[in-house]
């Protein structure tokens, strides 16, 4: 137990941690997301093969390999271009990294779950905004995004969950997130056991307010759909 | 209004879904306070046509004329037509209010979010403005107190009567109406029916595909029969229904009950 209360400082600090490559990435995958559900369903050729192609290739990476790929990859390629640009050695934090790969594989999932969302409203809703004259955008805008966001949010937020508890890959490459710091207070202490059983109950914690979040996005799109 | 070009030219307007012909040269003018019903089997072309009107479908060929001004199309690049200028395009629209068959209200807008969303955003007039005249035209078709209901929460009667007050708050130069009683309950078609009346009655210029047989010759002014995809009977809803030119429309009444 003192174990636990002299080292839960620095789980807790690795949780932050946590929390905000999971924020982070969560905001660059939703993004990503919009852009290639919105190619995915474009008449353009070229953006649909892009967005398709993209999703193919991640989805069918594991994870751990990505990582690994983009986070020594990318450092050798960001210097190799540096070079020949003349900039100076450039180390890729493997808080970036961690970031743009968990959010570069979410946005292919965020795009599989957006396109489902925008393919579920019904057409003539969007039809009725272009009949009154709104433009492409103003019928993305006010119509079919708040119209998809009740039918993307129950898979959306099986991908937070899914992006939160992969964040635990970002210590891999040596990132001080939870996960980390229990593995070397549990070495120190020889109580491994101890710490990840404190980690996986943090990581309820997370997910618990994830879900009470999830609940209350849901209820605010379902107005006028369900009673609330 | 005094200007003589027609609120509506349509001229030899063909348009294909892939090789199956849909209209095959249509050509009609509405004049202002004209109330035409567009009348016609399922498969006539009837919605198609009013479709292209508004350039919800692009016309294979032919001209559209909204007020004199041509609705400008040029071919894509695979092939297909397509509005030249999205601006104009979108501009005309907001001119010609449609009304759907299946209401298409915006479901997660209430009924005053719906009836000053385009008011709003696409004529950009003030909120405030927008919905004391969305709450006169609620009151109008008898919705005043729905007015903070959800589309869901409202019956089809209830929800046609919204989709036209959201049509009206454009004030437009013409309303397109596209079988708005065919997915109606009977019992609810009377009231939609009678808000549509009092429309007309006021002088507004109306295209209506419809198959309310009673709604063509006892409001319209003007009834035209399309079948497969060509104008065969054309006329005052008296002489048409009476004297009907074309043994196809013959037919077509005879199917219908009076």
């Amino acid at each position: 137990m003192t174990d636990i209360i002299s080292y839960f400082p620095l789980i807790l600090k690795g949780m932050l941690l946590t929390v905000e490559v999971a924020l982070l990435s969560l905001i660059i995958s939703f993004l990503l997301g919009m852009i290639g559900a919105v190619s995915k369903l474009s008449n353009n050729r070229l953006a649909r093969s892009v967005a398709g192609i993209y999703t193919t290739i991640i989805r069918g990476i594991p994870d751990l390999v990505l990582m690994t790929i983009i986070f020594f990859g990318g450092q050798v390629l960001v210097n190799d271009l540096g070079e020949k640009l003349g900039w100076d050695y450039i180390d890729v934090s493997p808080m970036a990294a961690g970031v743009l790969t968990i959010g570069f594989i979410f946005g292919a999932y965020m795009t599989e779950s957006f396109r489902g969302g925008i393919l579920a409203v019904p057409q003539g809703e969007i039809e009725a905004g272009y009949a009154f004259g709104m433009n492409s955008k103003q019928v993305f805008l006010r119509v079919t995004f708040p119209a998809m966001v009740r039918h993307a949010l129950p898979s959306f937020g099986n991908n937070w969950l899914v992006l939160t508890k992969t964040t635990a890959l970002v210590s891999v490459i040596g990132l001080q997130d939870m996960v980390y710091n229990a593995g070397v207070a549990g070495g120190t202490t020889r109580k491994p056991f101890t710490f990840f059983c404190v980690v996986a109950f943090l990581f309820l914690i997370i997910t618990g307010v994830s879900d009470l979040g999830m609940r209350w996005l849901d209820k605010r799109y379902s107005v006028g759909v369900r009673k609330a | 209004m005094t200007d003589s070009e027609p609120a509506l030219r349509v001229e030899d307007l063909h348009k294909s879904f892939g090789s199956v012909k849909v209209l095959k040269g249509i050509s009609l003018e509405a004049y202002e306070q004209d109330v035409i019903s567009i009348l016609g089997s399922s498969g006539s072309g009837k919605s198609t046509l009013l479709r292209c009107i508004n350039l919800l479908e692009t016309p294979t060929s032919g001209k559209v004329y909204v007020h004199g001004e041509l609705i400008r199309m040029r071919d894509g690049r695979a092939g297909e037509r397509q509005a030249e200028d999205r601006k104009q395009v979108e501009r005309i629209r907001s001119k010609l209010a449609m009304v759907f068959q299946q209401f298409n209200l915006w479901a997660h807008m209430t009924v005053l979010q719906n009836v000053i969303e385009a008011p709003v955003h696409v004529l950009k007039i003030p909120k405030s403005e927008a919905i004391a005249q969305a709450e006169q035209l609620l009151e109008r078709v008898g919705l005043y107190n729905h007015r903070d209901y959800y589309p869901a929460h409202m019956s089809g009667g209830q929800m046609q009567r919204a989709a036209i007050a959201r049509a009206l708050a454009m004030e437009p130069d013409m309303l397109l109406f596209d079988e708005p009683t065919s997915a109606l309950d009977p019992e609810l078609v009377g009231e939609v029916l009678k808000v549509m009346q009092s429309l007309a009655e006021e002088g507004r210029t109306m295209l209506v595909v419809t198959h309310e047989m009673g709604f063509a010759r006892g409001v319209s002014n003007r009834v035209i029969f399309l079948d497969e995809g060509l104008v065969v009977e054309d006329g005052e809803p008296e002489a048409v229904f009476t004297h009907p030119e074309s043994d196809r429309f013959k037919e077509f009444l005879s199917g219908t009950l009076d």
